[in-house]
């Protein structure tokens, strides 16, 4: 009888231990995609923080295109005013995104504008901004998919229903450009 | 897949090599101590090995690095691969790691460090020359995740404990073969007799410390690092078509020798000899296995 006890007692701590494994499994990888959502905050303010020296260089050449350069500013503007994630952002991100892509295949045009070093730079570093925002959002669907797959699989789903863990969303026009390869032609 | 999913066992791994390391050099001190009744050898052993294996934690990266001749790169003279490991650095959640340039021809890389903090990237100045972008950002991914699986850890802490096997068996076998051909009088006889005995004991390990080096350093790792560096990118052809670029450049690797063989992104040896003892897997399987992958 003794043993029989002990073996209840047994099977009860093997099951309490693998409780508090999977909901601590679960909370690290939450915190870990919020981590990774805030993350990218950090690439877009560092466009924000170009754009106006663009804009400031092009200026003086592209006099006829006025309206290229305010929709940049005006898209711009608009997607810092956004309050929300940087997932709530997205469309207004990728839309300053296509301004900008108008932009440097509109500049193409004038070529004093292509031999100007300062604007080669600028528009280097935007480039590579808009990677590194676009390797931001990848490591976040990385860990979102982690999440979402330990919510839904068994036994793991158990223990993310009765704490009600939600499975979250990931950034979509990552995943339509997925097979393209990383590199941003500006 | 979870990322990293072979971290913890990584490791793991590291320190079993560790005391694999230890019992052997202290068992051989040991056994010697015994035959010559001297408890000075197997106190020699013992300081030696602890000293060894706390070399090879804390110091195997810079020697590495120092014997492939790697030197550091500065961001504004490689404006492109800095901003490459940058981006995929972020894309894979690793900080950035130091970037090194190997000065030769041939086309490879690798990584060291003993953690992802202090992580080391080193290419060849050949591979930054023949290939493009996207076949860089492969070999790139590549490193980076053998870097947060820590397949780095193991592998250069093997470097270090592995090659110095090696050499002490290199060294006892040369001087077993002189010791041999000078052997006249009875002093030099019995120094040519304790020579052999270790040189062969040593003979027997060092074909042991190579395939523990393998067994460290499995095959399926390497397919393991290309299949998390395509998920990274995005773009298995990229890696797939540096593999190809790189399999079919012969340019030999000078920087490379017996104990870093395993580090680095592709086999440096290309001889008929290198593929009894392989640390890659055949560069076609691995082309043939990227291209099967479905993103």
């Amino acid at each position: 009888m003794a043993t029989f006890i002990w073996y209840i007692i047994l099977a009860v701590a093997v099951i309490v231990g693998w409780f508090v494994y999977a909901y601590n499994r679960l909370v690290t990888l939450k915190i870990r995609s919020s981590e990774a959502l805030s993350d990218i905050d950090v690439q877009t303010k560092r466009r924000y923080d170009l754009i106006p020296n663009l804009v400031e260089a092009v200026k003086g050449y592209m006099q006829h295109e006025r309206n290229v350069l305010e929709n940049v500013t005006k898209a711009r503007t608009e997607a810092m005013a956004t309050t929300g994630t940087s997932l709530e952002r997205e469309g207004k991100e990728n839309f300053l995104s296509n301004t900008l892509k108008t932009l440097f295949a509109v500049a193409e045009n004038y070529p004093d504008l292509k031999a100007n070093a300062n604007f080669l730079d600028l528009q280097r570093e935007l480039a590579d901004t808009e990677n590194k925002i676009q390797a931001a959002r990848r490591f976040y669907n990385a860990n979102v998919r982690d999440l979402n797959t330990k919510i839904e699989v068994f036994p793991s789903k158990i223990v993310a229903n009765i704490f009600r863990f939600e499975k979250i969303e990931f950034f979509k026009a990552v995943s339509a450009e997925e097979r393209e390869p990383v590199k941003v032609q500006f | 897949m979870s990322l990293y999913a072979h971290k913890e066992a990584n490791i793991r791994k590291t320190f079993l090599l560790f005391a694999v390391f230890l019992i052997v050099i202290i068992g051989i001190g040991w056994f010697f101590s015994k035959i010559y009744a001297n408890p000075g050898i197997l106190i020699f052993a013992v300081f030696f090995s602890v000293l060894m294996s706390f070399i090879s934690y804390w110091y195997s990266d810079k020697i590495v690095l120092k014997i492939s001749r790697a030197v550091p790169v500065k961001k504004e003279n490689y404006r492109e691969l800095y901003n490459i490991v940058e981006n995929l650095s972020i894309a894979a959640g690793l900080p950035m790691p130091r970037v090194y340039l190997i000065n030769e021809p041939a086309l490879n890389a690798f990584a060291t460090g003993r953690d992802e903090k202090r992580a080391v990237v080193a290419v060849t100045s050949g591979l930054l020359e023949k290939l493009d972008r996207s076949e860089t950002e492969g070999v790139i991914a590549h490193e980076l995740s053998h870097i947060g699986n820590r397949d780095m850890l193991v592998s250069t802490v093997a470097v270090v404990l592995v090659g110095f096997v090696a050499l002490l068996s290199d060294f006892f076998l040369r001087s077993m073969f002189w010791g041999g051909l000078g052997g006249r009088d009875r002093d030099k006889g019995q120094a040519a007799g304790i020579m052999m005995i270790m040189g062969i004991a040593l003979a027997i390990l060092s074909p042991i410390a190579v395939t523990l080096i393998q067994l460290a350093i499995s095959r399926s790792r390497e397919f393991l690092a290309d299949a998390d560096g395509a998920l990274l990118t995005r773009y298995p052809e990229g890696l797939a078509s540096a593999l190809q670029k790189i399999s079919s450049d012969k340019t030999p690797l000078k920087a490379a020798n017996k104990a870093t063989n395993h580090l680095w992104f592709s086999s440096p040896s290309k001889g008929k000899v290198a593929s009894w003892f392989m640390t890659h897997p055949p560069t076609e399987e691995r082309i043939k296995r990227l291209r099967e992958i479905n993103l």
